[in-house]
């Protein structure tokens, strides 16, 4: 699949940005955080801004970005229309807690856990769109929701260690969620990886013909020597081994370098904090462009069955 | 019926005849607005029955295309190099009349006109002859005349054009190097049928996709040596004695007599009468009686003692005895073709059953030539079809012969499920006339007494100077070609630049792209038709003109272009005289309307040619009074032109109230009945007149009334060629015509009368094996030659080929899918991508046809996959054949009609080293884009205009 | 609406074709695009259409295909477009109600004046048979050619799809595939037509009918007897005419 600038941005920014907005609420609502206007400030206009990036990343996906607000409509059916309705919901309460908090001074508690709920439930949905894509095997897998789950909490978790390391207050709560938060997600991407590496094709390109008893088939004319939409959506393909360079290199910038540096900053403590935060969320950063362009471009869509694909 | 512009409010459908090929299939244009919105089949049409193939949906694309000519252009620089300038059509008819005139005032034959894929040879032939130049023809010659001329010397009909399978009724149908055919969209219908019925299908080709990928079975067969199998089919049927010895009695000239006297001028010539009447002996009296007495029943077998002494033979005795030999057994074709000897036993065994089993019986009585009743027509139900794998080989004569042989040896002819004769033929063998072009034939100023083509059947029918040197630029007709039904437009440039025999001054081209694709060794011709006479600084070739409706490589080389219309604007005749439309069952033929008035400034070639014709003052095309005899251009002459008493261009709605079938006087209003019946005339033959055509009496009878015959007479199909012996007689030194020495052995060879196998003169050069894999192409079936290119829906389905090679073969030669290769033949070397498959025969490599594309041209921008990753195989073809049996070196081309030997290419290929570019070479300088021509839009919104009229 | 209909449609209309007369030919491909580009569907935008990268939006391809090996080996042409399934995800993937699929006869359309060209449909779809119109920005699709069955003013005869019509082998064919005596169903049941990737839980409607096995020459192995030996093969053409 075609790792398209919108998308790359829209899941990474929104993830990190419910990932910190869940990781505030929840402290502020958990009194980690004081209810000063500053402490609510520092996190939430961070986050919110993150969210709002990414959003209105998405839409430059959007073909017809005019008619946006009809994504609204389906929310019954469509995990895309849920993820709509989720994110613009998210920020009823978020904003509610961003005045509450920024204005008022107090972390209005419905609010805060709506805020955190919103985003776990918009991450989820964003998760569910790609989950339950039948055609495209390697996210059509149960782990697929979870990792964005986690992927959204562990970079939420790691931009908040350094913004209380910077505030001065709730590192220490925002640094165990870290810590904890990091592995877990790697560790899902790397399960979810592998998982998506062995789990045998789902269909070959006889079956694709109807054929399925007759193998091999092998495609010797193709319908057309042009291209088009599909083709460029779904024709991407990476060179395994320049995937699996990628994949090491995800890890490393991912947990490998980010999760020390927490540790070693939170235990050194005081200004160390902050210093080493900076370049953990740099890392991460990084991490998460490169697991999110291998998402899509290591995902093979099943209709290459018909564009000389041996099986998918 | 007459022309409608854009503009126009409203929906309108208008039949006229598909020209995004030569199938002519019937269609329905959707006008929206007077803007063209779909096409499709006329379901009433008897050649399409309503279906239309991609080519012919995409016509509007063809039309709409920014490759369009839109005014006369005039060189103004070199060749090919620098710009045209727009003129009017005032001064390109000037200029023209000018170089014509002064052609036709000096030396008639110092023009040459030659035309392409064009459908009103009936009208350029007569102007050619009206003009006085023997110099024309049209593409046939480089296509398909080996298949022309064997069925036409054999049959009286051929493959195609005058014949067509009977797949409703067939059981067993055989196509041998067929890919797209012409008939493109009858044979799939026909293979639909056939498929619906159970029928069993076997294609015999190196190559297997499109209708072979369906067939029940491939013979994947080594290019050129259709021969030895077809001849093993055949010993293998007389072995059995499973033949239709009736049939061949009654039929055919299996039991006339042939002189056996060696060493003397009459041997292998029929035993005639002093009347000139073949003759027979009766095989109940032993009376020797002439071949058409309706009491005789001819003997099959035994030699007779001649009245003057000489010995005699059955036509059908020799024949056994030579195929009889075990040299044609399954055994001996096995190794050169690469058929196993089991499957050729068990083709020959399905033939045998498909046709004599049970074979299905049509009640429908007919009376033979002799007049007895029959109560019906026992079928055949054997279907043969052959195309361009066996025509542009230089074999394919005789290959086409021996299919026929085949055909005739099972009675699998015009009967049920058999090859069927299309109308107008049969007709004669060979038909009429001879070509008309001889020195004393040809005079300033003057018109030929004939027609510049046809059927010569001996020595004497040649076009030859007294020298034996040839009388035409082409050197058809000559003892090079002498069978050269069609011309030789391949070899029009190349001797034109060498000036052999003669130098030409004006070249007039109409609808060949003999820049690109449809020439030999495309670089070569290029060169030539740039070269220059170092002595008086003129072009070799000092004048082109050209008709062409589109951008395509010729333009460029053309000194003065007349732009033509697209086929959805003109008048055009799909006639008797030319090629109809005929059926097995029906008289036929066709005409195109103009649907849409042009929007730029070009006129219809016919009309054109026709003003032209009269500026020249050719008598056909003026009146007495010197005014014009056609003033209403094509339209007119379609209705009003008589080639001889009531006999038009046109065969329905003739005679004043249109009311005459065939023969009559003019209808003024005979283009109006056309148009109302969707384009098209049928006239359904009675029941007792559709079978056996060739003996049936009433058919013959009706024949003639509908002047598609001259005599009522029996028309014997001949499994003995006796022009031929002709000819190879005058090489063993009989006669006053005999042909040049470095030629007489070669006449000796090939002109055998009995159809027979002889390797490709390709193959015989190369026993080193230097170049160890035949190449050739296949037409796609969404693209008309280097036509589909410019079409903005055709070329996203195929815009750039590859060189397809068997995957064993491949990998032997360390290629790899997708790898750039060097293909390198005797002439030339090219690149091309490979393909690796499963579907060819090992020792053969494919494309398609005409897809890669000269950069510049078509319209397209000049880094478009068709000039970059795209080839054209013809840059490997020489155009002259190997070796040589005199000074001069022979055509790439069959030895008797002249056709091309596109199919006979050898070539070696190689993996090209990492580093160097995968292009495609030759890289040809750009063309220029002339003037006018519109940039091509970058996004296509095509349909769009129809949804806004519709809000 | 992006939920399927409650019940399922009692017509499934839709194509049964034929791998076994399908010559590639690319007819049906061209007659969709012409009949949809230039009608309510359309247009069905190309870019580039003359220049070095084409690429347009067509309903329906046909791709040529090498099954088996050797003296098993055959090519077989695989048309390829919308299949109208019954349990359409990319209908309801669709965030705008702009997929749909039809209450009355299961055909899956897209009501473009509400879609927002977000491609989801299309990655939903195994079977590859949505296209976005780039000039337009809205998502296509094959119609079934919608307009053309349900036109009472064509004649009965040309009720059909435009690919259907066109296609010279016979190889397509339209019908009502929920009615068991449909001409369709009787093929289907006929020939074993095929659900194509039934596994994936589509249910798609569409069916495909095998090639039928090739009946090979050399493995029916007959061969022609000689012709009876009294006289050789000339005496048995003596009897055979009688003199
Ligand atoms: N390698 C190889 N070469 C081959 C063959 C092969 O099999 N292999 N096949 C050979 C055969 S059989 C043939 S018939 C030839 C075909 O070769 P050509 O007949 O030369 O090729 P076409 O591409 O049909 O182009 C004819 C020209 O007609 C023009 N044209 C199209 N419509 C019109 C019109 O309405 N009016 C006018 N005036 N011009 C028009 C086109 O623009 C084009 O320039 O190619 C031959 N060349
Ligand atoms: N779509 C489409 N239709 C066309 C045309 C087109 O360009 N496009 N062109 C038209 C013209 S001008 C012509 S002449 C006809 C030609 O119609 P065809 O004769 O059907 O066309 P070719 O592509 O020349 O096909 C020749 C076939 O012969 C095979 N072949 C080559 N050598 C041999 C051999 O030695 N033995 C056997 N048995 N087979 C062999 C090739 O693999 C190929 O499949 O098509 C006409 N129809
Ligand atoms: S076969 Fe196709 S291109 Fe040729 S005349 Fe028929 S519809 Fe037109
Ligand atoms: S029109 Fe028919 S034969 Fe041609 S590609 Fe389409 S389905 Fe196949
Ligand atoms: S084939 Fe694809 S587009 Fe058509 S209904 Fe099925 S899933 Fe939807
Ligand atoms: S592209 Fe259009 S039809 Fe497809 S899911 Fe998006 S909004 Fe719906
Ligand atoms: S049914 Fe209509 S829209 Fe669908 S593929 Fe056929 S022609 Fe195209
Ligand atoms: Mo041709």
């Amino acid at each position: 699949m075609r790792p398209a600038a919108s998308l790359l941005l829209f899941t990474t920014l929104s993830g990190a940005g419910y990932g910190l907005l869940a990781v505030w609420a929840l402290s502020g609502l958990a009194g980690v955080l004081p209810p000063e206007p500053l402490a609510g400030a520092v996190g939430l206009v961070p986050a919110l801004l993150l969210i709002g990036g990414g959003l209105l990343a998405s839409t430059f996906h959007l073909a017809r970005p005019d008619r946006a607000w009809r994504a609204f409509s389906q929310w019954r059916t469509s995990w895309l229309s849920r993820e709509a309705v989720a994110a613009v919901a998210t920020f009823a309460p978020a904003l509610v807690l961003a005045f509450g908090w920024l204005l008022g001074g107090r972390v209005p508690p419905l609010a805060a856990f709506l805020s955190a709920a919103g985003a776990g439930l918009t991450v989820l949905c964003t998760g569910q769109i790609y989950a339950t894509l039948v055609p495209v095997p390697r996210w059509h897998q149960p782990l697929t929701t979870p990792v964005f789950l986690a992927m959204a909490l562990a970079s939420g978790a790691t931009l908040a260690v350094l913004l209380t390391a910077a505030l001065g207050s709730g590192t220490t709560a925002a640094g165990l969620t870290a810590l904890v938060a990091l592995p877990l997600a790697w560790g899902l991407k790397l399960l979810w990886w592998r998982s998506g590496d062995r789990a045998p094709p789902r269909a070959t390109a006889a079956a694709a013909i109807g054929l399925a008893g007759e193998t091999p088939a092998r495609l010797v004319e193709p319908a057309h020597s042009a291209g088009s939409w599909l083709l460029e959506e779904t024709g991407f393909r990476v060179a395994r081994r320049h995937a699996a360079r990628l994949r090491r290199l995800a890890l490393l910038f991912g947990v490998g370098l980010p999760w020390p540096l927490l540790a070693l900053g939170l235990l050194a403590g005081g200004g160390w904090t902050l210093l080493f935060a900076l370049p953990a969320v740099l890392a991460k950063a990084l991490a998460l462009a490169i697991e999110r362009w291998l998402f899509f471009a290591e995902a093979r869509h099943m209709v290459g069955l018909w564009y000389g694909e041996a099986a998918v | 019926m007459t022309a409608s512009g854009a503009g126009e409010a409203g929906s309108r459908v208008v039949c006229t005849t598909c020209y995004m090929c030569a199938c002519r299939c019937g269609i329905r244009v959707h006008l929206e607005n007077g803007r063209p919105r779909f096409i499709d089949g006329n379901r009433a049409h008897p050649v399409n029955r309503g279906v239309v193939c991609a080519k012919g949906s995409a016509g509007i694309m063809h039309h709409e295309s920014p490759a369009r000519l839109r005014a006369p252009l005039k060189r103004v620089g070199e060749r090919g190099r620098d710009a045209l300038v727009e003129i009017s059509w005032e001064e390109a008819l000037d200029i023209a009349t000018r170089w014509l005139a002064e052609v036709r005032a000096t030396d008639p034959r110092k023009l040459a006109f030659f035309t392409g894929r064009d459908q009103s040879q009936a009208l350029t032939g007569f102007w050619a002859a009206q003009f006085g130049t023997p110099n024309y023809a049209a593409h046939g010659g480089f296509c398909s005349v080996n298949m022309a001329a064997a069925g036409m010397y054999t049959l009286g009909g051929s493959f195609w054009e005058f014949g067509e399978p009977d797949l409703e009724h067939a059981r067993l149908f055989l196509m041998f190097g067929v890919a797209e055919d012409h008939d493109s969209n009858p044979l799939k219908l026909g293979l639909a049928a056939m498929k619906a019925r159970g029928g069993r299908i076997v294609a015999i080709n190196p190559v297997r996709t499109g209708y072979a990928a369906i067939a029940d079975d491939w013979l994947p067969i080594r290019p050129g040596t259709d021969g030895l199998l077809v001849l093993a089919l055949v010993h293998e049927l007389l072995r059995a004695g499973r033949i239709d010895a009736p049939y061949l009695a009654e039929c055919t000239d299996a039991g006339w007599l042939v002189v056996e006297a060696p060493g003397t001028a009459g041997d292998g010539l029929y035993a005639r009468d002093p009347a000139g009447r073949p003759l027979c002996r009766d095989r109940r009296t032993g009376a020797l009686l002439p071949a058409d007495d309706p009491s005789a029943a001819p003997s099959l077998r035994g030699a007779v003692s001649l009245p003057d002494g000489r010995r005699a033979r059955p036509v059908f005795e020799i024949l056994a005895e030579r195929f009889l030999d075990p040299g044609f057994g399954p055994e001996a074709a096995a190794g050169p073709t690469g058929i196993p000897a089991p499957t050729i036993r068990a083709l020959a065994a399905e033939l045998a059953r498909a046709a004599f089993e049970a074979p299905p019986f049509v009640a429908e009585p007919w009376t033979d030539w002799r007049g007895r009743r029959h109560a019906g027509v026992e079928g055949r139900p054997v279907s043969i079809h052959a195309m361009r794998g066996i025509s542009a080989h230089a074999n394919g004569f005789q290959t086409c012969r021996a299919i026929h042989l085949l055909q005739l040896l099972l009675g699998a002819i015009d009967r049920p499920g058999s090859f069927r004769f299309k109308a107008p033929c049969p007709r004669p063998v060979p038909p009429w006339p001879v070509p008309c072009g001889n020195p004393w034939q040809v005079a300033p100023g003057r018109p030929m007494p004939g027609m510049p083509l046809g059927y010569p059947t001996g020595p004497e029918d040649l076009l030859v100077e007294a020298d034996g040197r040839p009388c035409r630029i082409d050197k058809a007709f000559s003892w090079e070609a002498p069978l050269a039904a069609h011309g030789l437009l391949h070899s029009v440039i190349g001797n034109a630049w060498r000036g052999d025999p003669y130098p030409i001054e004006v070249l007039f081209l109409y609808m060949a792209n003999m820049a690109w694709n449809s020439a030999m060794a495309t670089s070569e011709t290029i060169a030539m038709l740039t070269d220059r006479d170092p002595a008086t600084g003129r072009y070799r070739i000092p004048k082109i003109i050209y008709s062409d409706a589109f951008w395509s490589e010729t333009v460029a080389y053309a000194d003065l272009v007349l732009p033509d219309t697209t086929f959805l604007e003109r008048w055009d005749a799909l006639s008797l005289l030319d090629r109809p439309i005929g059926k097995a069952d029906a008289l036929c033929d066709a005409i195109r309307q103009p649907v849409l008035a042009p929007d730029r400034d070009v006129r219809p070639f016919q009309d054109v040619l026709i003003e032209l014709g009269h500026r020249l003052g050719l008598p056909a095309f003026t009146r007495e009074d010197g005014g014009p005899r056609y003033p209403g251009g094509y339209a007119d002459y379609l209705v009003h032109h008589e080639r001889a008493p009531g006999i038009g261009p046109l065969a329905g709605w003739r005679g004043p109230d249109g009311k005459l079938i065939g023969k009559g006087p003019p209808n003024p209003r005979q283009l109006e009945a056309y148009v109302a019946n969707g384009c098209f005339f049928e006239h359904r033959f009675p029941a007792g007149r559709r079978y056996m055509k060739p003996v049936n009496r009433d058919y013959l009878e009706l024949a003639v009334e509908l002047g598609m015959l001259s005599r009522a007479e029996p028309i014997f199909a001949r499994l003995y060629c006796e022009p031929l012996q002709r000819f190879r007689l005058a090489a063993r030194g009989h006669g006053a015509l005999q042909p040049p020495e470095a030629l007489r052995a070669r006449i000796e060879r090939y002109f055998d009368p009995l159809p027979f196998w002889y390797p490709s003169p390709e193959l015989e050069a190369d026993p080193e094996g230097a170049f160890p894999l035949a190449a050739v192409t296949q037409r796609p079936a969404a693209m008309y030659h280097s036509w589909g290119s410019h079409n903005a829906w055709l070329r996203q389905i195929l815009g750039e080929n590859r060189l397809c090679i068997a995957r064993t073969t491949a990998r032997a030669l360390g290629i790899e899918d997708g790898d750039p290769v060097r293909v390198t033949s005797r002439v030339g070397s090219i690149r091309a991508i490979a393909r690796l498959v499963e579907g060819v025969e090992p020792g053969t490599v494919w494309t398609w046809n005409a897809i890669g594309k000269r950069a510049g041209a078509w319209g397209l921008s000049p880094d478009a996959p068709e000039a970059t990753r795209g080839f054209l195989l013809n840059h490997l073809i020489d155009e002259l054949g190997p070796g040589s049996a005199e000074g001069a070196r022979l055509a790439n081309a069959d030895p008797i009609t002249g056709q091309a030997a596109w199919y006979d290419l050898r070539v070696r290929v190689e993996k090209i080293a990492p580093g160097e570019p995968a292009l495609a070479e030759p890289r040809l300088a750009p063309l220029p884009r002339p003037p006018g021509l519109p940039d091509p839009p970058p996004v296509l919104t095509w349909g769009a205009v129809f949804r806004g009229a519709r809000r | 609406m992006t939920a399927l209909p409650d019940p399922p449609p009692a017509r499934r209309l839709g194509l049964v074709i034929d791998l076994d007369t399908c010559v590639g030919c690319q007819a049906c491909v061209v007659a969709c695009k012409e009949w949809n580009g230039g009608g309510p569907a359309g247009p069905l935008g190309d870019l580039e259409p003359w220049g070095a990268a084409p690429s347009g939006a067509w309903l329906n391809r046909v791709h040529g295909f090498e099954v088996g090996e050797g003296e098993a080996g055959r090519t077989v042409y695989f048309p390829r477009s919308c299949l109208h399934c019954e349990n359409a995800l990319c209908v309801t993937v669709c965030p705008t109600g702009a997929s749909y699929k039809r209450a009355e006869d299961g055909i899956v359309l897209v009501d473009e004046s509400k879609c927002m060209g977000c491609g989801l449909c299309a990655w939903a779809c195994p079977y590859g048979a949505r296209e976005l119109d780039r000039p337009s920005g809205v998502m296509k699709k094959c119609t079934l050619c919608v307009d053309r069955i349900g036109d009472e003013r064509l004649p009965a005869a040309e009720r059909e799809p435009a690919c259907v019509a066109t296609c010279p082998a016979r190889a397509r064919h339209f019908g009502d595939l929920a009615d068991p005596e449909s001409a369709v169903s009787r093929l289907v049941a006929e020939r074993g037509g095929v659900e194509l990737l039934a596994e994936l839980g589509y249910r798609p409607t569409n069916r495909y009918l095998p090639p039928r096995p090739g009946r090979r020459l050399a493995a029916s192995a007959e061969r022609l007897e000689d012709a009876p030996a009294e006289g050789g093969f000339l005496g048995w053409l003596d009897r055979l005419l009688g003199g």
